[in-house]
């Protein structure tokens, strides 16, 4: 049966099982492959979304849950992802690249509900999502830098 | 000498009559020697292009694969700076996987070293032949124009034309002689050696790159494969009545390993595959299979009684490797005092955060492939002979890797796509899941290390005897290889830093029951983690500071030549421990519960230097800092080195806290990330990066030589705090994380 799923304000209309991870409906159904598979079972955060402003790791989530709810996927924009954005930018933070998305919509997620985060709070919010190539440090810096261009633009 | 001399009038060609009306310069350049592909006399075949268009725009079709070590900015620089091109016309794309782009094999740190003198005389040729069109127009000698931020400038005049508005005059140019192309001078670099950001910023944080796991063809199938948790295992039946009715799965059938002939290729390990609409669907049917195996001769492999077996082998006498000199028999006898150690390094896996994946469509006599590969070349060499397709009717198209790590240079996943692509006579995607990449990789071998070592009444190594064990890379092409090769060998155990008059190298046989395959640093994980440690030992007998002991060990001024086109310089190997112990401050008191660990490598032609300092509280250690120092030469992207070393640091760390791959019953304990660790954000320490200033020296790798520092350092400085000697990775097993 076909049902609709609202992806960074735009409406799918797709038919699939109702078990399926969301992850999956994003990226097979629907088509919007920035959202990354890395381990299948919320170890990683490769496959961050969020759902109705909730960080939410789309791998272990059915489809079903998200129906009529606001999913928001690194295709998306806002404007503390893009402060966030630009201060990956300025610190040359990526290297393969591959786990970025998840880092960048775990990152706005942080900066939505923390206006000026800690070293502490960084390390809480983003340890949930692994960066092989270990660009961890780049990473708490950006969201720094994130917050100082947000701040600075006031 | 740099290959720089070597490239001659012949090596250049001009390609014309492109859709875009640009000119494209192409130059051939050959790798390391061992990677020589060899050409047919007379013939000439370009396989690194520049295109120059006729609105300015620059491309620059890059020939090694990205995973991560921006190899496409690095060239991109090179290419840039010496063509004066403003960087905001730079764009690259990536070559697909061809005889014509020379060797593409993205392993070894060595992308920079070989084709940074290509790229940088392709620059200057056609900066060279801009600047002639320009002396034309003008009607001046070429003295009198110089070229600047992408226009050329008349001297005389201050008149500038743009890059683009001379592409058509430029064209119609013979290349200039050889002779005539002057390269520029370091203090006159723009981009070389400056901070660059990456070429793929963009892609990357809007997630539009695409990975492998990313390509989309119309009506294209996923697919999983059950494999046999036993290494060669193979399917004896199995029941597919529940996959078969899983929502999305459309065929279930048996795909039999592909045995690569001896001394090359991969193959593909075979067993149960799933085709589905979807991704999920595939990986749920996999779920429900139920197979029966034949497990075949590995079924009885142990990794814990391997571990016990190699302990007791080099605690005899092994097989002396060449490079062993004087007599340490002797210096035994007459030392004043000897120590002795064993050291264990477990199997490790790559775990890159895109699993390994291909995407393939056989038809007829054709093969295409979207693949996330370090080695494009011996994937379509591994396929024509699989799949019996003449090599030119098979194009790999190379997409972004998401971690390579060594992983992705081993082509079997690509296989994979390819076998069930030509039995489904439809385009597949194969992906694996984390627990199939955990559980089937090509695994960085286990190794044991007996070390024994005398110092004479001040303190000073006298003798070092070095027994070492582990399967052997070469077992994974030649399965009868049961001892350590010499290639292997001269990963940091012959070729030591260190000056030690009475040196003995034996290798122990040990027979490899997994498939052993290369990963980031390799055996430099193996050799700087035994040689970093016994030094620290020796340190600690001989009462002396570590730093110090290591300076005094590295000896006199010397260059080892002959060994490599590279020559070891012990000066470099000291000024870069000398640089990490400044910035460290090594010798000033540190808080209570902490402490300092050094640990020195020379991999991949660079020379590195870490320190670490850990606090110990509770029995858990923390990594707080890290000082790492790097002579890689010419240093090309400083910041992306820099980001290489802090990735390196993550990486080394991750296998010395968490790194183990344990097998039962010839199967892989470890399943994904939760019994597989890695380090995190919150265990992330402070990482400090010194890069050498080297630009008269030819750049040597960055993307490997940060990591086996780590192990050993981590261990010395745990020693340091506790008094505890940790000889056995990785620390979980001790509690300590």
């Amino acid at each position: 049966m076909s049902k609709n799923l609202s992806i960074n304000g735009k409406s799918y209309t797709i038919d699939v099982q109702d078990d399926m991870p969301l992850l999956w409906a994003i990226r097979d159904i629907v088509g919007l492959t920035g959202t990354k598979f890395g381990c299948g079972v919320s170890q990683c955060g490769a496959c961050s979304v969020l759902i109705d402003g909730t960080l939410t790791k789309s791998c272990s989530m059915p489809v079903s849950y998200a129906f009529g709810k606001e999913i928001f996927t690194i295709e998306g924009s806002s404007p503390n992802l893009e402060f966030l954005r630009e201060a990956w930018n300025e610190g040359n933070v990526p290297q393969c690249g591959y786990c970025q998305s998840g880092q960048l919509i775990a990152a706005t997620s942080l900066l939505d509900a923390t206006e000026n985060p800690t070293d502490k709070d960084i390390d809480a919010a983003m340890s949930s999502n692994i960066c092989r190539c270990g660009t961890y440090t780049r990473i708490k810096k950006a969201i720094h830098k994130a917050v100082a261009l947000k701040n600075e633009s006031i | 000498m740099s290959k720089i001399q070597q490239i001659n009038r012949r090596d250049f060609v001009k390609l014309f009559g492109l859709a875009t009306g640009g000119i494209i310069l192409g130059c051939n350049i050959s790798s390391d020697s061992k990677d020589f592909i060899p050409q047919i006399e007379g013939t000439f075949a370009p396989n690194l292009f520049v295109q120059i268009q006729k609105d300015g725009n620059i491309i620059l079709m890059a020939s090694r694969s990205e995973m991560g070590q921006g190899i496409r900015t690095s060239l991109a620089s090179a290419i840039a700076d010496e063509l004066e091109a403003d960087w905001k016309f730079i764009t690259v794309q990536q070559a697909t996987g061809n005889a014509k782009y020379g060797n593409q094999n993205t392993d070894g740190s060595r992308s920079v070293r070989t084709l940074l003198a290509p790229m940088r005389k392709m620059g200057a040729t056609a900066k060279a032949m801009l600047i002639t069109a320009a002396s034309k127009k003008w009607k001046v000698s070429e003295a009198d124009c110089f070229a600047e931020n992408h226009f050329v400038i008349n001297k005389n005049t201050s008149e500038k034309i743009f890059f683009g508005d001379l592409v058509e005059e430029a064209a119609k140019l013979t290349i200039p002689d050889d002779a005539t192309i002057q390269l520029k001078k370091v203090e006159d670099f723009k981009y070389i050696g400056k901070t660059l950001k990456s070429v793929d910023l963009k892609a990357f944080t809007h997630g539009t790159a695409t990975y492998g796991i990313d390509v989309r063809i119309p009506n294209m199938k996923f697919a999983a494969i059950a494999r046999c948790p036993v290494t060669f295992g193979s399917v004896k039946s199995f029941n597919a009545n529940a996959a078969e009715k899983t929502p999305g799965v459309e065929k279930v059938f048996q795909l039999d390993r592909l045995v690569p002939p001896t001394g090359s290729f991969f193959g593909a390990l075979g067993g149960v595959a799933v085709i589905a609409n979807n991704t999920w669907a595939a990986f749920q049917g996999k779920e429900s299979l139920e197979i029966e195996w034949n497990y075949g001769e590995n079924h009885s492999f142990d990794s814990e009684k391997f571990k016990q077996t190699l302990t007791n082998r080099i605690k005899e006498k092994g097989k002396l490797v060449p490079g062993s000199t004087g007599k340490v028999d002797d210096a035994f006898e007459e030392a004043a005092k000897t120590v002795e150690a064993i050291y264990h390094v477990p199997f490790l896996v790559h775990a890159p955060m895109e699993v390994p994946n291909a995407t393939a469509w056989f038809q007829k006599n054709k093969i295409e492939v979207w693949a996330p590969v370090q080695d494009p070349q011996t994937a379509r060499a591994e396929l024509a002979h699989f799949f019996e397709i003449p090599l030119e009717n098979i194009t790999v198209n190379v997409t972004f890797l998401g971690g390579g790590f060594g992983r992705k240079s081993k082509s079997d996943f690509v296989v994979e796509a390819v076998a069930l692509s030509k039995k489904i006579k439809a385009p597949v995607q194969v992906v694996w899941t984390r627990e199939d990449d955990i559980q089937h990789s090509f695994y960085h071998a286990t190794s044991a290390q007996y070390l024994k070592g005398s110092l004479d009444t001040n303190g000073q190594v006298t003798g070092w005897l070095q027994r070492v064990a582990f399967p052997s890379i070469v077992s994974s092409f030649k399965p009868l290889s049961e001892y350590a090769s010499g290639f292997e060998l001269n990963q940091g155990f012959t070729n030591n830093p260190y000056n030690i008059s009475n040196f003995s190298l034996e290798n122990a046989k040990a027979e490899a029951n997994l498939r052993i395959g290369w990963m980031r640093s390799v055996v430099h994980i193996h050799s700087g983690f035994g040689n970093n440690s016994f030094v620290d030992e020796l340190a600690f007998a001989a009462k002396k500071d570590a730093v110090q002991f290591h300076l005094d060990l590295i000896g006199a001024d010397r260059v080892i030549e002959g060994r490599s086109e590279f020559p070891y310089d012990s000066k470099r190997m000291k000024a870069v421990l000398k640089n990490t112990a400044k910035v460290s401050n090594w010798g000033k008191t540190i808080p209570e519960n902490h402490g300092l660990g050094v640990a020195i490598h020379y991999s991949f032609y660079s020379y590195v230097a870490t320190i670490v300092e850990v606090s110990v509280i509770n029995e858990k250690v923390k990594v707080e800092n890290v000082w790492t120092t790097i002579d890689c030469g010419l240093a090309l992207n400083k910041d992306n080195i820099k980001n290489q070393l802090e990735g390196a640091a993550i990486f080394g760390m991750s296998l010395a806290l968490y790194g183990k791959i344990s097998v039962k019953e010839g199967a892989v304990e470890q399943h994904n990330y939760y019994d597989y660790e890695m380090t995190r954000m919150k265990d992330a320490p402070k990482i400090h990066v010194d890069i050498i200033e080297a630009m008269h020296e030819r750049p040597t790798g960055v993307g490997e030589p940060g990591v086996p520092v780590m192990a050993p350092a981590i261990c010395n400085a745990i020693f340091n705090a506790t008094g505890k000697r940790i000889r056995s990775l990785p620390l979980v097993d001790f509690g300590l994380v």
